[in-house]
């Protein structure tokens, strides 16, 4: 028996997220007095999965699997968990794994409980605390199956080191011919720019900033944080920033430690995509713009005089802390 | 080419949210309901597919009666035919299971469900949909193109956007960018008119087994109030972010 987390990885390096899994799934096992196994797809170097915990690394390596394929990837996460005879499958929150977990689930014959914050809030019976409402409250979920598949929202519970003494083992899942319905023709990515799903900062602007042509500073201070670039839905609506960037209820949700938002209202749509943000500051010129009632640092003023300067400033603190 | 729309009945965003008989309900006194947006842009695409290329557009719930003004909504907008699943949906798994028997006894060719509903968010139908009956699916989907039976769809990555191809039967979870938000259709009163004389059946649920059970709500604690710092002081923020909120 083991607690299986599924570890994404991109280009063959293993994505952050694996990690918060990892730390997630030691403290799960350890209250359920069993061990972490981890499975992983083509990534290459699968040794800092040590650093959190993980006691066994099932790896996959195989060529047909070299794009995703929800259904082939399902059978790999399938065949690991009977393997390990796993009682509790944690997958986490980013687009792949959200489309994997409830074909997972069935697969398993599992409960799926989706957007989960926190460690279990009991063991026996399982209950899980998740996100519903748009992040307006939550939900105690009491999971029923024998065997559990749980989608841990990003950025919900942390990285914590928890070195193991870890061992590797090669895995070779049978692959059905008829998991190939859907064929990859082409990938579009944003490149040379950090993207929504794995910044840590994300700095957002909206219609206060008049005009596309403004985004230089927004970019700019994005560049100086390292952060990705967002915008509210009005301004990819008008076609100032791609749709990939409009963050909200019917846009992408975000989940970072630091959201800067400039020149947005703040209206409860736009809200509801970054409730899970864990520090929000706020530059608005109008006091009583909504934002500043979920927001926990505030600056009133004209975002084309703050956000030059805040420009300016953190290049120097920048310089000081490198 | 027959298409099955899920349609979820959804507070409206801007509802109040607040819950019932010890926190385990939510309460619905005073909440509007509208069809779930995700689940409107699918719509629209099967009304578009339907105006184009001649399919049929049937729209199915899994609810109570108290879902039918939802249902007839989606009539007005023009689908042919409405479905009801008359039960309580418990969870996604138990709605994912109403739906797959409504696909198998209709023998759907296109099933669009949308990605996710605003008010679970559970992100389950879709998936556990396709895991049950075994067709092709394609979650986040926001284009889909359909000739014959050859699809051409597109899916959005983390970072980015991914063109497949595929064939029906499928299944997709959809959102924002299957149709333009401003081909979104709201219903004329020759479309209301005509709702009314659409058929709207009425079904009884399968037994299923349940896997997940709501227990509880409740809603995230008060925040303190926003710590507003001068214009002109930046160099505050800077030090806030670094040594009190430590994200800097
Ligand atoms: C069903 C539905 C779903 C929706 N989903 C989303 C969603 O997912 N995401 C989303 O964002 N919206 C969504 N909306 C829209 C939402 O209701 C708001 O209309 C939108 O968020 C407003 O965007 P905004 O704040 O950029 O623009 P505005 O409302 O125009 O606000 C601009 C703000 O900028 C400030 N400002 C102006 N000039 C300056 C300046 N020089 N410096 C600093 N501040 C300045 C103003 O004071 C104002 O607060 C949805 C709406 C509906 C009905």
């Amino acid at each position: 028996m083991s607690i299986l987390i599924y570890a994404e990885s991109a280009e063959g390096k293993l994505k952050k997220v694996a990690f918060e899994l990892a730390s997630y799934a030691k403290k799960i096992a350890e209250t359920l007095g069993t061990t972490v196994t981890a499975l992983t797809i083509n990534a290459s170097d699968t040794s800092e999965l040590a650093k959190y915990g993980v006691d066994k690394v099932l790896q996959v390596n195989q060529d047909k699997l070299s794009s995703f394929n929800a259904k082939a990837y399902t059978d790999v996460i399938q065949q690991a968990a009977e393997k390990e005879n796993a009682p509790v499958v944690v997958l986490s929150s980013t687009t792949d794994s959200l489309y994997l977990s409830p074909l997972v689930a069935v697969a398993l014959e599992a409960g799926y409980a989706s957007n989960v914050v926190g460690l279990p809030v009991s063991t026996a019976p399982f209950q899980v605390k998740r996100n519903a409402f748009s992040n307006k409250a939550f939900q105690i979920t009491e999971i029923t199956t024998a065997v559990k598949v749980i989608g841990l929202a990003k950025n919900s519970y942390g990285v914590f080191e928890n070195p193991a003494s870890t061992t590797q083992e090669d895995f070779n899942p049978t692959i059905d011919a008829t998991d190939f319905g859907i064929k990859v023709v082409s990938v579009e990515k944003v490149s040379g720019k950090v993207s929504i799903a794995d910044a840590d900062i994300v700095v957002s602007a909206g219609r206060g900033l008049k005009g596309p042509e403004n985004w230089g500073m927004i970019e700019e201070l994005a560049t100086v944080l390292g952060a990705a670039t967002a915008c509210s839905k009005p301004v990819s609506d008008l076609g100032w920033r791609p749709h990939g960037e409009h963050v909200g209820q019917t846009g992408k949700p975000v989940a970072t430690n630091l959201y800067i938002a400039i020149g947005i209202s703040g209206a409860i749509q736009h809200i509801a995509g970054i409730n899970s943000s864990k520090i929000k500051v706020v530059i608005n010129t109008d006091p009583e713009a909504p934002f500043f009632k979920v927001a926990d640092y505030g600056i009133v003023g004209d975002a084309f005089e703050v956000v030059p300067q805040l420009i300016e400033k953190l290049k120097a603190f920048k310089a000081q802390h490198a | 080419m027959k298409i099955l729309v899920c349609i979820s009945h959804v507070p409206d965003t801007t509802s109040k949210i607040n819950f019932v008989e010890s926190n385990s309900q939510f309460d619905t006194n005073g909440v509007q309901y509208v069809i779930n947006p995700n689940d409107e842009f699918g719509l629209t695409r099967a009304i578009w597919f339907q105006e184009k290329q001649g399919a049929t557009v049937t729209v199915v719930n899994v609810g109570g009666p108290e879902t039918e003004p939802t249902l007839r909504k989606a009539l007005a907008i023009g689908a042919n035919q409405a479905i009801r699943v008359n039960a309580t949906p418990t969870d996604g798994f138990f709605v994912a299971k109403q739906l797959a028997h409504v696909i198998q006894t209709g023998e759907y060719d296109l099933v669009i469900a949308g990605k996710e509903s605003l008010d679970y968010n559970g992100g389950m139908v879709p998936g556990m949909l396709a895991g049950i009956l075994g067709y092709n699916f394609l979650n986040s989907c926001t284009e889909l193109t359909i000739e014959a039976t050859a699809v051409t769809a597109v899916r959005e990555i983390d970072g980015g956007k991914e063109t497949v191809t595929t064939s029906l039967p499928l299944i997709i979870g959809g959102q924002k960018g299957l149709v333009e938000e401003k081909d979104l259709r709201i219903p004329n009163m020759r479309g209301i008119m005509t709702a009314r004389t659409k058929p709207l059946t009425v079904v009884e649920a399968v037994d299923t087994p349940t896997t997940t059970k709501a227990i509880s709500f409740d809603k995230p604690a008060p925040k303190s109030a926003v710590k507003l710092i001068a214009a002109d002081n930046l160099d505050e923020l800077i030090n806030l972010l670094h040594n009190e909120a430590k994200v800097l």
